[in-house]
């Protein structure tokens, strides 16, 4: 322990003076938006990943049409069975996957715990219907469920919903559109090791 | 099966002081495409949306006064780190230097039998030049960053915080892909094409087989919350999600700066950090974790708290808010001086503005003509404290360290700036030595003008003339005028010159 020591004793000789003034929290606290699910298909979208919008019904038919072209989908633990469409080749993560098998398949089909407005931002913790992380991250097509009543105005938000979920020790992710990378001449290329597709699935209250 | 050949990464070492080093850069045309078109586009996009936030000033403010919290009471949030990480399941090792951090790296990956490790971008890691020292110890890292793969891939050095790369364009890069890649795993296809995405996909294929054989990981983490143990990585690509997620194992390697008090406190940063960095929205993927999740993950969760001399930077009292730093390199992006010599003249993992006032206190102020250069390399301009999403008044910190740089070389033979500005009190100490030295200046110094200014000078004026064009002295001096017309009462001529010239301007 003689590097621990010897650290905390010269953080506590430089003597920091304490800050003359509490921390100064003026920044915006609440957001208000005409229309936040709106904007946060525009924003997802913006990162062009694609949204369809679809009524309770509608939804395992929405899943199918997102899922077109792919094979074998995982699905996690606890996902909505009444949001399955009917005849999906689905594979179990259990028992667990090995990386090379998840490689082998060729989506993946998730359920997600918050989603950001103004940042077209979808959040997951990992919990029931998400999966562990790894699923959603080496097959190569992620469809994604929200619910409408899931989504927040701004991060602030995010953060406080989030809190539970942290407390209790659950890892996140944090998707804001497709695998991307800027890292050649700064030209925004979608797909390097994440998921080169994001397809989500936004469920809103039926409407008479 | 592993690849037995091991990447040489390059170090810094041998760099030669700024001035030499952007005398070079400013003459290869190449680079300075690259980087005015580079640093033009992020600074568009980030002006573009933190113009969004109305609150963004706000949150500025919010930003340093945490930061600042976290340096008056750090070692209470580091005990407090480290109580939540070690309940949350992860191991905490304290590092004081560079050495410490890479022997317990290195120790780790040897305890698990691995003579490979795949590895985040991280600027930590950088700084404390892990790769070379696990190379030396036998262990092959593979950066797993797109930018750092084509510095790592290209036996290079990275010019960037947030963009290594930045001074490669596609047709390089395309190169260094076809010729290095089949040297350490999957090659890259021949006919490939300079196309970024395509690119990027020769990046995908190649590093694939590296991610799902991978027992060990190396990160870093942009934050660390004491009061909940949880890391944060803020990434783009996925590789960072491939590295945190798929081995059994990870070390993640931080600066003891790098804390914020509460889960809340990320409210703030990771609004700041993004639209600083990419000028995005939000980046594609940021991951979230506390020490170890049963089934879920690596098993075995390192952090490594790095030390390597932010205490002394933590005793300087001006210096001391450039521990703020979230590395989002905005302060790059803006500098005039950045954008026209790149990052690798600067000598360091850490370069533009920011580099130049944390690599001198780092690596202490007096210890090389390289170091001591760097405060030096600005104008002061202050664009970099205006861009800083935590405030870091750079202008204030670069004029403390070039106080500390003079302070060091009084001792000894006088050099040519103290010889000088002896000079110079003498002169400027008495009105007639100065007029003297005016009529002198203004006739002697003709015969160096080129439009007007005065550009090279032969030694010993050429240490500051090599850098710096001077406006060339007028023919007659102030001091002169006044004498010979009073004022301006006595000569009409004089006066109705002056007076032309003020409504030439308009």
């Amino acid at each position: 322990m003689k590097a621990r020591e010897e650290i905390l004793s010269r953080v506590r000789s430089a003597r920091v003076a304490a800050p003359t003034h509490p921390i100064r929290r003026d920044y915006a606290h609440t957001v208000e938006l005409a229309d936040p699910v709106g904007m946060f298909v525009e924003r997802v979208e913006d990162y062009k990943a694609t949204v369809i919008r679809t009524g309770p019904d509608g939804v395992a038919a929405a899943v199918a049409q997102s899922l077109v072209g792919a094979r074998r989908v995982v699905v996690p633990a606890g996902f909505n069975p009444s949001w399955l469409p009917d005849g999906l080749d689905v594979v179990q993560d259990e028992p667990v996957l090995s990386s090379v098998d998840l490689n082998g398949v060729d989506a993946v089909l998730t359920s997600s715990v918050v989603g950001i407005a103004v940042t077209g931002t979808i959040v997951l913790d990992h919990t029931e219907g998400q999966g562990r992380r790894a699923l959603t991250l080496v097959p190569d097509l992620h469809v994604c469920v929200i619910t409408a009543d899931q989504i927040v105005g701004d991060v602030l938000e995010a953060v406080g919903r989030l809190s539970a979920s942290v407390m209790a020790g659950r890892p996140l992710t944090w998707v804001s559109g497709p695998s991307a990378t800027v890292d050649i001449e700064l030209i925004r290329v979608h797909g390097v090791h994440g998921p080169r597709t994001l397809r989500i699935v936004l469920v809103e209250p039926t409407t008479t | 099966m592993t690849d037995m050949r091991m990447i040489r990464t390059q170090t810094f070492l041998g760099i030669p002081p700024f001035p030499i080093a952007a005398k070079k850069a400013l003459a290869d045309s190449q680079l300075r495409g690259n980087m005015h078109h580079a640093t033009h586009t992020i600074r568009a996009k980030r002006a573009k949306v933190t113009s969004e936030l109305p609150d963004w000033e706000q949150l500025r403010v919010a930003g340093a006064d945490i930061k600042d919290d976290v340096m008056a009471n750090l070692g209470h949030y580091l005990e407090q780190l480290e109580e939540s990480l070690t309940k949350a399941g992860a191991t905490v090792h304290w590092a004081r230097d560079a050495a410490e951090a890479n022997q317990i790296v290195i120790d780790i990956a040897r305890s698990h039998k691995v003579d490979e490790v795949v590895k985040v971008k991280s600027m930590a890691t950088g700084e404390i030049e892990l790769n070379v020292a696990m190379e030396e110890a036998g262990i092959s890292v593979w950066e797993t960053d797109l930018a750092e793969l084509i510095v790592q891939l290209g036996h290079d050095l990275p010019s960037h915080i947030l963009v290594p790369a930045i001074h490669r364009n596609r047709s390089e890069v395309r190169e260094i892909f076809l010729r290095e890649m089949g040297k350490v795993g999957m090659a890259a296809e021949p006919d490939l094409s300079d196309e970024p995405a395509e690119l990027a996909g020769a990046s995908r294929r190649h590093l694939r087989e590296k991610f799902l054989r991978a027992k060990v990981a190396i990160s870093g983490a942009n934050f660390m919350v004491a009061e909940t143990g949880t890391l944060v990585v803020v990434e783009s690509e996925g590789n960072g999600r491939m590295c945190l997620t798929l081995p059994e194992v990870l070390i993640s390697v931080v600066g003891i700066e790098k804390i914020v008090p509460t889960w809340k406190d990320l409210e703030v940063f990771a609004q700041l950090l993004v639209r600083s960095a990419t000028g995005e929205r939000m980046n594609p993927y940021t991951s979230m974790w506390t020490g170890v999740t049963p089934g879920d993950g690596p098993q075995e969760v390192h952090v490594v708290l790095l030390d390597n001399n932010r205490t002394t930077v933590l005793a300087d009292e001006v210096g001391r808010q450039a521990l703020r730093c979230i590395r989002c390199s905005a302060c790059l992006n803006v500098c005039p001086v950045y954008e026209r010599v790149g990052g690798h003249a600067y000598g360091s993992i850490y370069p533009g503005p920011i580099g130049a006032i944390l690599t001198p206190m780092l690596k202490g102020v007096g210890t090389s003509k390289q170091i001591d250069a760097l405060p030096f390399a600005s104008s002061l301009c202050g664009v970099c404290y205006e861009v800083c999403p935590v405030r870091i008044n750079i202008p204030e910190v670069l004029v403390h360290l070039r106080e500390q740089v003079v302070d060091s070389h009084r001792e000894g033979v006088p050099g040519t700036l103290l010889t000088t500005m002896k000079g110079a009190s003498w002169l400027l100490g008495g009105g007639w030595r100065l007029g003297l030295l005016q009529k002198a200046a203004g006739l002697s110094t003709r015969v160096l003008w080129k439009n007007g200014m005065i550009g090279r000078m032969p030694r010993p004026m050429s240490r500051w003339t090599d850098a710096r064009d001077i406006p060339a002295p007028p023919a007659e001096s102030f001091r002169a005028w006044w004498k010979r017309t009073d004022g301006g009462r006595k000569d009409a001529a004089s006066a109705g010159k002056t007076l032309r010239n003020g409504t030439d301007q308009k």
